[in-house]
């Protein structure tokens, strides 16, 4: 019973961390979505029929929060690429197991895009493995790793998801 | 992939085939990347001509049985190695009513079955057997002449060379050697030599664009400085490194090499200009994704190459990649990216591999501009009144030393226009 609470109360702070991490990259800031990680911490997207048949290539794979903040650094000021807007949804959280300080936890998450001109379309559906760290500041991704089912990609996916 | 607003850019007009191509090989009309009717005769005389096409991997299908779904041009097709280890091409498209029966990405098999009426090929594509083929109760079934021989899968010619899989229709087709020609095909060899290749995964999209389109675009070395600054931002790459473009002899294949200088900037002779321009940018961060781990027997640091009309290949520090590119109407194609490392990779060289290709692909820092840059492109193309484009940097007869130059895109045009007899 009590293991059911710490799951439920790691699910509640996990959910809050879920959506602001999701208003985060809404709203563009790069630089702000960093922020989400640990020092170390390992950001990576990739297809789901990659991760199935045990190919470890990403659509994007950072190692550390060093090349987390060189893609910030690219996207905000070298990339050139459309203007568009976007809604990150996240739903279905689970925290899944704890172990010291580190929460294991999963969730769904749709990416909306809307381009120019264009109709809204899902631009990629998928599940999140994560690895928590709880710290002094809060919750911190150790591990975030995207596995979306979108695998043919339209045209291309700009911004970390 | 939004509807086609009403302007008619369309050159077929009242009925009439008429189009103008002029002799001026600096312009290039639009409807060559908007009208159907020229990517159906791309689809007759160039990916179903006398061209070998790319098709996959021997990585991708490295035991007996494997297979892989997919595409001689337009077409689906299924690639596998039988249990001989040979490798064969066959239409994905039961002899039967026309099922496209391969629906997995890759996977491994003794047979394949078409599910609706059970017709069953071998690794080879040949019919093996048909259900109820004398009927039931003496009564149905095929007529008494029916020969399975005769009824196996569409098969195509294939070869391999350093590990990639060509197939071809044509039935008096040339080595892949003469085919690419002895420039790229050393360049293709440098970049496929070395120990036995190693698949690290795929990449899929789909690009609201014509597919010659990316074979100019990687012809086209013009954009790679302007279009891209992450590369000259973070010092990857500067106009004034020495730098080749080679070609074979009937202009469709073409090479992009560049020199980038090894190691820390070396402030010495011809080099110094460049290096000024190194020091004014941008530091990475997380300087491990520029280590370069010698591998290739080259003295170029970086090589793309577009073998007609479906392969380029990359090397660029530890990157290997392969892009097949699958038309899909004028105003469309896929690509299926394979990117490589070895079988003799530690764990620490493949995420070193896994780090660098943040640079490539549908989210990498080039490939989105690229991407991005094509649909706006085709959308000009389809969305305005028709006009022709311009090819107007560099001369034909000059040394292949330098990149400020169109003339690669004007050479595979040259070359498309005697295939197509436009």
């Amino acid at each position: 019973m009590e293991k059911g609470s710490a799951l439920r109360e790691a699910r509640l702070d996990i959910e809050e961390f879920n959506y602001a991490y999701a208003d985060t990259l809404d709203r563009f800031d790069i630089d702000g979505w960093v922020e989400y990680f640990t020092e170390d911490g390992l950001y990576h997207v990739i297809a789901r029929d990659n991760e199935e048949s045990g190919l470890p290539l990403g659509l994007i794979y950072c190692e550390g929060k060093a090349m987390m903040k060189d893609r910030a650094y690219a996207l905000l000021n070298t990339e050139m690429y459309a203007p568009r807007y976007l809604q990150l949804s996240i739903t279905n959280t689970r925290a899944l197991k704890i172990e010291g300080e580190l929460i294991h936890a999963a969730a769904n998450y749709t990416l909306i895009e809307t381009l120019v001109e264009e109709k809204s379309r899902i631009h990629q559906v998928g599940k999140y493995r994560d690895i928590f760290r709880r710290t002094p500041k809060g919750l911190l991704l150790q591990e975030r790793k995207c596995i979306y089912d979108s695998v043919m990609i339209d045209n291309c996916l700009v911004f970390p998801v | 992939m939004d509807g086609n607003p009403g302007v008619p850019n369309s050159t077929v007009q009242n009925g009439t085939k008429e189009r103008i191509w002029s002799e001026d090989e600096t312009l290039i009309p639009d409807w060559i990347y908007t009208d159907q009717d020229v990517y159906e005769q791309e689809i007759e005389k160039i990916f179903l001509g006398r061209h070998w096409n790319f098709v996959g991997l021997e990585c991708e299908i490295p035991e007996p049985g494997n297979y892989i779904r997919s595409y001689l041009g337009p077409l689906p097709v299924v690639v596998t190695r039988n249990k001989d280890g040979e490798i064969h091409v066959f239409e994905n498209r039961c002899a039967h009513r026309g099922v496209e029966f391969c629906r997995e990405y890759r996977g491994s098999a003794d047979s394949f079955i078409c599910p609706y009426h059970n017709w069953t090929y071998n690794l080879e594509g040949d019919l093996t057997a048909i259900p109820f083929r004398r009927g039931a109760k003496g009564k149905g079934g095929m007529p008494a002449d029916f020969d399975m021989g005769e009824r196996g899968l569409r098969t195509f010619h294939v070869t391999t060379r350093r590990g990639v899989i060509f197939a071809t229709a044509c039935d008096d087709m040339e080595s892949i050697e003469d085919y690419l020609g002895p420039r790229i095909c050393e360049e293709f060899d440098a970049t496929f030599g070395g120990s036995e290749m190693k698949l690290l995964g795929i990449h899929r999209n789909i690009l609201p664009a014509n597919w010659k389109l990316y074979q100019e675009n990687l012809k086209d070395p013009y954009h790679a400085t302007l279009l891209h600054t992450y590369l000259t931002t973070f010092g990857l790459f500067v106009p004034s490194n020495e730098s080749d473009i080679p070609g074979d002899d009937l202009g469709r294949h073409g090479g992009l090499l560049s020199r980038r200088p090894e190691g820390r900037p070396d402030v010495s002779e011809d080099e110094q200009a460049d290096m000024q321009a190194y020091k004014n940018t941008m530091e990475l961060n997380d300087k491990r994704v520029m280590n370069f781990f010698p591998e290739f027997d080259s003295k170029w640091s970086g090589s793309v190459l577009t073998v007609f009309p479906s392969l380029t290949a990359l090397r660029q520090g530890n990157i290997i990649n392969t892009r097949l590119l699958v038309p899909r109407g004028p105003n469309e194609f896929m690509m299926i990216w394979a990117v490589l490392g070895r079988v003799d990779d530690d764990e620490e060289m493949v995420r070193h591999r896994l780090r660098q290709n943040n640079i490539y692909g549908p989210s990498g820092f080039l490939g989105i501009e690229d991407n991005e840059a094509l649909k706006f492109l085709q959308d000009g193309l389809r969305n305005s009144l028709p006009r022709d484009g311009l090819a107007l940097l560099g001369e034909d007869d000059e040394p292949t030393d330098h990149i400020i130059t169109e003339r690669s895109i004007r050479s595979m045009y040259r070359y498309y226009r005697s295939v197509m007899g436009l």
